[in-house]
């Protein structure tokens, strides 16, 4: 078997602060600087994410990054398929994101809605002049036209298996795990969330 | 997540501040270049409304709206109503148009707990005679918690009809529910039979409860509801109720400096509110109308938003 039939460590903390600055790098380089650009994290994960990355690039190159947090819960195309669910918080920077380059920011990429879901949210709050996206781990199974443009860690997946990310601000530690099984109600499948994980 | 409110009571603290954190993220919407969202797209809403109302049903419409639910309004006036229609007719007329949620307004206490055995979608009260009005209990404890910062073990005075007000019965449920201290002030022809048995504190002086109050809620007086007995058989003049139970300048210099004045409206400016007050800095009652859509779309996405 390809895949592994208990619970095992992907990224440990050092790598995930690696991998943190690796895509820090990436993004001053393939946008020359950072000038415009607005870092938006994705709850809950996105969001911490968001601000390692602004907090790296800072001492890389001495820019200030705005960071915001973007809720997407009502703009989910699976709504109907569970009972309604709590919604997070939302914080655009004060400066907006019309003309500045969005870098979207989740710890895990699966079948892309919650991608396709934040950027139906952005078009209500403005006209960004690029999106970008980043993530932590990408473990594919896509069910949309959806790439990232920074990935910290491509991690081949089955779809009965789960990838769970912890970092310190919300978990307590920092560590991505690969088990098997799924909640059935994340699985792709019925089209639900992507960072889903057993609570 | 809530399958009808019709009742105040009906709320946990639990379910009550998912209400009141789901307003605080709706609020957002209200400042964006496109103030609507998806959510509820497909969704049908519809206005029932037997009473007269501007602001909880335009607050209703505006709360569907932004969420791209579809809304109908219907009012009794121009309707099948005028020509005797039955509540259960109207109801199962309704139903098979494929109404998600009926919002209803109805004369007769207890008339959306009945329309919420004849069909299948979510029913939310939006004011039934002089029994409930839950919604606009949760907007103003959204206002309270957003200028004040909490509710629990704030002092919340309400002042005036609690006789024929069902926001007042509605946020003694909820403030209660909540850890709010309430007093009832009014007079005596003007307070229900039993109001003992709520989970408030009743005076008859306005004075002397509005010294240690964080928030002072005035009624409105109902000269609609009060003419069937003839307003002199409730209080003698608007002058004298003004006198003992309307909020003036002086009474409000005398409240912490903190206190916040609110009103339901519509307002009845220099009875029981001078304009002075209604339209001083610690006034809320327009944000309580904007408050009004939030606290709606909160739980009109509660409702809709999933299974």
């Amino acid at each position: 078997m390809a895949y592994p039939q208990t619970t095992k460590t992907i990224l440990t903390a050092a790598d995930i602060s690696r991998t943190v600055d690796r895509i820090a790098h990436q993004i001053l380089e393939k946008t020359e600087g950072a000038r415009d650009a607005v870092l938006l994290g994705i709850p809950t994960r996105g969001f911490p994410l968001a601000r390692r990355l602004a907090g790296r690039i800072a001492t890389f190159e001495d820019v200030s990054i705005p960071v915001g947090v973007l809720d997407v819960t009502l703009y989910r195309d699976d709504l109907r398929m569970r009972a309604a669910r709590a919604i997070g918080k939302t914080q655009i920077p004060p400066a907006g994101i019309d003309g500045r380059l969005v870098i979207l920011v989740d710890d895990v990429l699966f079948s892309g809605r919650t991608v396709r879901a934040a950027l139906d949210a952005l078009g209500d709050l403005g006209r960004p002049r690029a999106v970008q996206l980043a993530v932590l781990v990408d473990r594919g199974h896509r069910e949309l036209p959806i790439r990232a443009d920074y990935v910290g860690k491509n991690i081949p997946t089955s779809l009965s298996e789960s990838v769970r990310v912890r970092l310190s601000e919300t978990d307590g530690a920092d560590e991505v795990q690969l088990y098997p099984g799924t909640d059935t109600s994340a699985a792709p499948a019925t089209g639900a969330a992507e960072r889903r994980v057993v609570a | 997540m809530i399958a009808h409110l019709l009742s105040a009571a009906d709320l946990d603290a639990a379910t009550a501040t998912l209400v009141l954190d789901t307003a605080g993220e709706m609020a957002g919407v209200a400042d964006r270049e496109v103030k609507k969202l998806p959510t509820l797209r497909g969704r049908t809403v519809v206005n029932l409304f037997y009473e007269d109302s501007t602001r909880t049903r335009t607050s209703f419409e505006v709360a569907a709206k932004r969420l791209s639910a579809d809304v109908i309004n219907f009012s009794a006036k121009g309707s099948s109503v005028s020509k005797g229609e039955s509540l259960k007719d109207t109801a199962l007329t309704l139903q098979a148009m494929g109404a998600d949620a009926v919002v209803i307004r109805h004369e007769a206490s207890g008339a959306p707990h009945r329309l919420a055995r004849w069909i299948d979608g979510s029913v939310i009260n939006a004011g039934d005679g002089t029994h409930e009005h839950p919604t606009q209990a949760l907007l103003d404890a959204y206002t309270m918690r957003s200028r004040l910062g909490r509710l629990a073990g704030l002092h919340v005075v309400i002042v005036g009809d609690v006789l024929h007000s069902r926001v007042a019965r509605s946020n003694v449920h909820l403030l209660h529910t909540l850890g709010a201290k309430v007093t009832l002030v009014a007079p005596p022809t003007l307070l229900p039979v039993g109001v003992g048995s709520w989970p408030a504190a009743v005076s008859y002086d306005l004075d002397s409860a509005l010294s240690g109050a964080d928030v002072v809620m005035m009624l409105r007086v109902q000269r609609e509801r009060l003419s069937g007995g003839g307003r002199d058989s409730f209080f003698p003049s608007d002058r004298e109720y003004s006198r003992r139970y309307g909020l003036d300048d002086a009474r409000l210099r005398r409240m912490p400096a903190h206190a916040i004045v609110m009103h339901p409206g519509p307002m009845n400016r220099g009875v029981e509110i001078t304009a002075e007050v209604a339209d001083s800095a610690r006034s809320t009652i327009v944000e309580q109308v904007g408050n009004g859509v939030s606290v709606r779309m909160a739980v009109l996405y509660l409702m809709l938003g999933g299974l």
